[in-house]
């Protein structure tokens, strides 16, 4: 965790992307513009939420067959970063939503499958303070993970992609499809945005598992 | 909500005669969309000032007492 080539990686590709994706070329679309661009940045947040969330639901297995508390420790900061991209995905797409669509909330499809989804982790979050006792609260917290993320299947990719929807892919009709999108916004997405804002999550929560281990240490020690 | 499908759909037929989707290009022309770009650059910057201050201080606790 403490190496430094990824951490510097993070660096080059958020600010190739951040650069790339207001001077990069991008197709003329009617309605959205330049917002078209958000897809470096709205769009981003769902790829890492979904790694940070699945890194997550490994750590609780882990857990459950170990016992050991510090798989929880790691679920637990997985799961935070996730939530926060989470999050910023809802928030981003809802200023973006109010200039495309007219405005912030439409109960869109995805936006609906987005906020609960969100809220079945906010629940893990609450559900785990409500229990003191420590291996209890792995335990259950544990079991509940591997339903969120379960949920998360049907809540983002498989119902929204059936109905009408106001974002692209509703229907049965591709999602990220070669009409809407080409190959420059292509690169800079795959290649520095999703990448990028994997890594900085990482790093986030690499730094946080690093602290509660000094604390935990710490809090050993006195 | 079918409406709004519909105008969206249409809206993708632009015949040759009407004008294409207003972009940036007076930003991009005046220069002013390296102001958008150097403020993003900014934030960034301070953030990962932040960051690499942060790791380095966990490291020396790491390695401490």
């Amino acid at each position: 965790m403490r190496q430094s080539w990824w951490k510097i990686l993070c660096i080059v590709l958020l600010v190739y992307t951040c650069t790339a994706g207001f001077l990069g070329g991008v197709p003329v679309k009617p309605i959205l513009n330049e917002t078209i661009r958000n897809l470096y940045f709205h769009v981003a947040m769902w790829f890492p939420m979904m790694i940070f969330m699945f890194i997550s639901v490994v750590y609780s297995v882990k857990y459950l067959r170990s016992q050991r508390l510090v798989h929880d420790w790691y679920a637990v900061e997985f799961a935070n970063t996730g939530i926060l991209f989470g999050v910023l995905g809802l928030i981003t797409g809802a200023v973006w939503a109010n200039y495309a669509w007219g405005k912030p909330w439409s109960n869109d499809p995805k936006q609906i499958g987005a906020a609960i989804a969100i809220l079945i982790y906010f629940a893990y979050l609450v559900l785990r303070n409500s229990l003191t006792d420590l291996d209890k609260r792995a335990r259950v917290a544990a079991v509940y993970n591997i339903f969120a993320f379960a949920m998360l299947f049907p809540t983002l990719w498989i119902v929204p992609r059936l109905v009408e929807s106001l974002h692209p892919g509703g229907m049965g009709n591709p999602a990220l499809s070669s009409k809407d999108l080409d190959a420059r916004m292509r690169i800079i997405f795959w290649l520095g945005a999703i990448p990028g804002w994997s890594l900085l999550g990482l790093w986030i929560t690499t730094l946080r598992i690093r602290t509660k281990k000094l604390e935990e240490k710490n809090y050993a020690n006195a | 909500m079918s409406s709004l499908l519909t105008l969206i759909t249409r809206a993708q037929e632009i015949p040759p005669s009407e004008k294409t989707p207003a972009m940036a290009d007076a930003m991009r022309s005046n220069g002013k969309i390296f102001v958008v770009v150097a403020v993003v650059l900014i934030v960034l910057t301070g953030m990962f000032i932040y960051l690499i201050r942060l790791d380095r201080k966990i490291n020396k606790l790491e390695k401490g007492a």
